[in-house]
C-alpha cells in the first residue's frame, strides 16, 4: 500500500488511485467537473489542479513546480498533495471564474439548484464577483437532444462527462462537441436524438443544470426531496437507486454507486418505470366476495361486521376472514392448497407467507409466480452496429428477466418445498382447490394458461397492485404495496443481497406486503425486515448471510459454499 | 464548560431597578396617567381616529396583502424559483410550476413559469419573508390592511387574484413597484456585476 501525504494527512492509498481518490481517503475535497470514477480521463475542466511533490527517503519533500490535475496524476509511494496552499487556492477561484463567465447564473429557475456543483464549488472555493464587462454569449435551449434529455446549452461547462458516457458506457455516440474554443458546445447529428436506452444517466453525470430531465423538469426544487436507498425492481440487475420523493410522491429514481450490483448507473426503463406505482388503477381497499360476507354476517361475529366496510378499518376484518377461509381450505383438502409467490415478493415476505403456510398443514403447495422474461439480456457498451460486446467488456447489462428477487424466493421456497414448481406446472394439472396468489407485478401477469387453469376454485385470494382477471373473480382481494413501499431483501442474477427501504407511505387503504402478511400470519408485533432477516438467516440455510440483519449499503453476496442451492 | 464560558461571554444578565417607597406606592405613576388623560380631554383636538371614514395613513413599508407584480409585458413576473415558499415560515404558498409556453412569442424569453400560485391570506403570518427571497422582485406585500372575506375559500389567493391586486395598487398608485430587479436577480445582469468586481490587482485593464 503506497502511502500518500496529504495536507499533512498521511494516509494509505491504493496503487491504482489518482489524487482525487487518494485525497478523498484523506477526508479531502478536490473539486472536479469532468473526472468520473466510471469514465475515461479528459483532465480538461482544470478544476482539480493541486500541488504536487514527493517525499524523499532522507525525508526532505520536494514540490512540482506547477500545478498538476489531480485526475491525471497517478500516486505512489511518498506522493505529497497540498489543496490549501494559496497557489491552489487561487487556480481554483479563477478556474471557477472562468467556467462562469458565460453561465447565465439562473439558478431561480435551474432543476440543478441545490445539488449543482458549480453552486457548491463556488460557495467553498470561488469568488463573488465576476470581472466580465462583454455581455455573455447566449445559447439556444435544446430540447430535441433527446427523448427524455434537455440541453441549457448556455449553462454547460464543457466537461464532456455525457459525451465520453455515450462513447464509452453506452457506446452509442450520439453526443459530442461541435465548434471550437468559446463556441463549443454539445451537440447531436441531425435527425439522431440521444435516444438509448441508458440515456438518462448523462442528466445525473452533468454536474452542472445543462442536461436535465425532460421527466422531472420544473416539477419539484430538489432541497425538498427525501431519499430512501432502495433497488430497482425493473430486472434482475437490482440497480442499488435513490429514491426521491416529497409528502408521498415519487419525483424520481437515482441511481446509488454500488460496485457489488451495477456500478454507477441505471437504464432509462427503470429510472422512468417508476409511475405505476401511482397509477389510477391500482386497487386500493381490501374486497370480500358478498358470499363470504353474507356468511360473515348470518354468524353476526362482529359488530359493525363487513357490510359497514367503509366506516371501519377494513383491514382487520377482512384478514380475520382471510385467516379463517385459509385454515378451513386447509383442513378441508391441504394438497390442494398452493399458495404462489411472486418473484416481485422480498425474502422476508415470501418467508413470512412460506412458513405459515407450512405451518399450518407442511402438505400445502408452494410455487412460484410467473417469471416476466422480455427479449434477450441487454448489454452495454454497444458496437458501432448496435452489437454487443465481447465477453468480459461488458458496463452495462439490461437483463431478460423482468423481476427482481427470482434468486431469493427461489431459496425460500426450495427451504419449504424442497424444490421450485412454477405456477405453470400447477395450473396445468389443474387439481388445486384453493389458492392464495401474491402479485406486485408492474405489468398484467395473468395469462390465459393460468387464468384457465385456477378456473373456479373453493377459496381465491388474490394479493396483489392492480387488478386481474383473478382479482375480478377472487373471493378475497388484498390489495399490497408497490416496490417504494416495501422494506425488505432482494437478491439479483448474481446473487448479492441487498436491502431495500420503503420511501412512501402505502395510497389510501393499501398496506404493504409486509404488513399485511406480519398480521395475516399471526405474528406479534410490527412488520421489521431487519428482525425478519435475522431469524432467515438462521432458519434457511442458503440465506445464512442475512443473519447479520444490517446488509449495509452495498448488500452482501450470499457465500460462494451456497451458491449452489441458490443458483441451481 | 466551554459552552458555560461562551454563554457568559454573549449574554447580557439584566437586573431588576431598585425601587424606592416613593415608586412603591404607585401613586405618582397613576396621577401622571390621569394628567395625561385630563390634558386631552381638555386640549380640544380629538383623539379618536375616525375610522371607516378617515382612512389612516399606512406607512410604506407595511405588510399588507400580497401582490404579484407583472412584468414590462404584462406577463406575471414570478419564475417559480419556490424561494418564497421555501422562505414561508408559515407554509401558506403553494406553487406548481411548469415550462413556459415556448410556442406563444408572448413567452418567448420565458423558461420557467408558475402554473399556479395560491397563497392561504389566512395562515399567512404577514413576515415579509416572502418577499425578502424573492430574486426577482415578484413578489410584494401591499398596504392594504383590511382584508375581509366571507369564506376560507375565498382568502385563499390564486395566481389571478394575485395579479388582480398588483392591478388594482398600481392603477390607484397606492404601492408603487418598490425595486425592480433584473429578470433573474442581480447576478444575473451582466453590467451591473461587473461594476461590482473589483479591478483585477496590479493589472487594470487600459483605456
Amino acid at each position: 500500500m503506497p502511502k500518500v501525504i496529504v495536507n499533512d494527512i498521511e494516509v494509505d492509498a491504493d496503487p491504482k488511485d489518482n489524487c482525487i481518490l487518494a485525497a478523498r481517503k484523506a477526508g479531502v475535497e478536490i473539486p472536479h467537473y469532468c473526472w468520473h470514477e466510471a469514465l475515461s480521463v479528459v483532465a480538461s475542466c482544470r478544476m482539480c489542479l493541486v500541488e504536487v511533490g514527493e517525499k524523499k527517503p532522507d525525508g526532505t519533500v520536494v514540490m512540482g513546480p506547477k500545478l498538476v490535475p489531480g485526475c491525471q496524476t497517478p500516486i505512489k509511494d511518498g506522493t505529497v498533495i497540498k489543496t490549501d496552499t494559496q497557489k491552489v487556492k487561487t487556480s481554483q477561484a479563477l478556474t471557477l471564474e472562468l467556467l462562469l463567465l458565460n453561465h447565465p447564473l439562473d439558478c431561480s429557475i435551474c432543476d440543478q439548484a441545490g445539488e449543482c456543483y458549480l453552486q457548491d464549488y463556488t460557495y467553498k472555493f470561488g469568488k463573488a464577483q465576476s470581472r466580465l464587462d462583454e455581455p455573455k454569449i447566449q445559447r439556444e435551449d435544446k430540447y430535441h437532444i433527446g427523448e427524455q434529455i434537455a440541453l441549457f446549452t448556455d449553462r454547460c461547462v464543457m466537461c464532456t462527462r455525457c459525451v465520453r458516457f455515450t462513447r464509452e458506457v453506452s457506446g452509442t455516440a450520439e453526443l459530442q462537441v461541435v465548434a471550437r474554443g468559446s463556441h463549443e458546445e454539445i451537440d447531436v447529428f441531425p435527425e439522431t436524438p440521444c435516444n438509448n436506452k441508458l440515456a438518462g444517466n448523462v442528466v445525473d453525470l452533468c454536474p452542472v443544470g445543462a442536461l436535465c430531465s425532460k421527466d422531472f423538469l420544473y416539477k419539484k426544487r430538489v432541497w425538498w426531496l427525501k431519499s430512501a436507498d432502495s433497488v430497482c425492481t425493473g430486472c434482475s440487475t437490482g440497480c442499488s437507486i435513490h429514491i426521491d420523493q416529497n409528502e408521498d410522491k415519487v419525483y424520481r429514481l437515482r441511481p446509488r454507486t454500488n460496485p457489488l450490483a451495477q456500478g454507477h448507473f441505471m437504464c432509462d426503463e427503470g429510472r422512468f418505470g417508476f409511475k405505476y406505482i401511482s397509477d389510477e388503477r391500482r386497487l386500493t381497499k381490501p374486497r370480500v366476495s358478498e358470499s363470504i360476507a353474507l356468511s360473515k354476517k348470518s354468524n353476526g361475529s362482529k359488530a359493525g361486521g363487513l357490510g359497514d366496510l367503509n366506516f371501519s378499518d377494513p383491514w382487520s376484518d377482512v384478514l380475520e376472514v382471510t385467516r379463517t377461509k385459509i385454515k378451513e381450505a386447509i383442513k378441508t383438502d391441504a394438497r390442494g392448497f398452493v399458495g404462489v409467490l411472486s418473484p416481485f415478493m422480498t425474502i422476508e415476505e415470501a418467508y413470512l407467507l412460506a412458513s405459515y403456510l407450512k405451518q399450518l398443514d407442511s402438505r400445502v403447495r408452494l410455487v412460484l409466480g410467473p417469471v416476466p422474461m422480455v427479449g434477450t439480456d441487454d448489454m452495454y457498451p454497444k458496437g458501432p452496429k448496435g452489437e454487443a460486446p465481447e465477453a468480459g467488456k461488458v458496463k452495462f447489462t439490461i437483463r431478460a428477466e423482468k423481476c427482481p428477487n427470482r434468486l431469493g424466493v427461489e431459496a425460500v421456497l426450495r427451504h419449504f418445498e424442497g424444490q421450485v414448481i412454477s405456477v405453470a406446472q400447477v395450473a396445468a394439472k389443474a387439481d388445486a382447490t384453493s389458492w392464495y396468489f401474491v402479485g406486485g407485478y408492474q405489468h398484467g401477469w395473468v395469462d390465459e394458461s393460468i387464468d384457465r387453469g385456477v378456473g373456479k376454485p373453493s377459496l381465491l385470494i388474490v394479493q396483489d397492485l392492480f387488478p386481474s382477471p383473478l382479482s375480478d373473480r377472487a373471493d378475497i382481494v388484498l390489495p399490497s404495496g408497490s416496490f417504494a413501499e416495501r422494506d425488505g431483501t432482494y437478491v439479483n442474477h448474481s446473487g448479492l443481497a441487498q436491502t431495500a427501504n420503503a420511501a412512501v407511505r402505502s395510497p389510501a387503504d393499501t398496506r404493504s406486503d409486509g404488513r399485511i402478511l406480519m398480521e395475516l400470519t399471526e405474528r406479534k408485533g410490527l412488520y421489521n425486515a431487519m428482525a425478519i432477516r435475522k431469524e432467515i438467516g438462521g432458519v434457511i440455510r442458503s440465506l445464512a448471510a442475512l443473519g447479520v440483519g444490517d446488509l449495509g449499503e452495498n448488500g452482501v453476496k450470499l457465500n460462494a459454499s451456497n451458491r449452489e442451492p441458490v443458483f441451481s | 464548560m466551554t459552552t458555560k464560558s461562551k454563554r457568559e461571554k454573549t449574554v447580557k444578565w439584566g437586573e431588576e431597578p431598585k425601587i424606592g417607597w416613593m415608586e412603591a406606592m404607585y401613586l405618582p405613576a397613576v396621577m401622571s396617567g390621569v394628567a395625561t388623560a385630563v390634558r386631552h380631554a381638555l386640549s380640544g383636538k380629538p383623539m379618536t381616529r375616525q375610522y371607516p371614514e378617515v382612512e389612516p395613513e399606512i406607512p410604506a413599508n407595511y405588510r399588507g396583502v400580497h401582490r404579484l407584480n407583472r412584468d414590462e409585458e404584462g406577463r406575471v413576473k414570478c419564475v417559480a424559483c419556490y424561494m418564497c415558499q421555501t422562505a414561508c415560515p408559515a407554509n401558506c404558498i403553494e406553487i406548481i410550476a411548469a415550462p413556459a409556453p415556448k410556442d406563444d412569442p408572448h413567452w418567448e424569453n420565458r423558461d420557467k413559469y408558475p402554473a399556479t400560485f395560491t397563497i392561504d391570506e389566512l395562515r399567512c403570518i404577514y413576515c415579509g419573508m416572502c418577499e425578502e427571497a424573492c430574486p426577482v422582485d415578484a413578489i410584494e406585500l401591499t398596504s392594504i390592511y383590511d382584508l375581509t372575506g366571507m369564506t376560507r375559500e375565498e382568502m385563499i389567493f390564486d395566481k389571478e387574484k394575485l395579479l388582480s391586486v398588483f392591478d388594482k395598487t398600481i392603477q390607484s398608485g397606492q404601492d408603487p413597484v418598490r425595486t425592480n430587479r433584473g429578470a433573474l436577480g442581480p447576478a444575473s445582469e451582466e453590467a451591473e456585476t461587473a461594476k461590482q468586481g473589483p479591478p483585477p490587482p496590479g493589472r487594470g485593464r487600459k483605456g
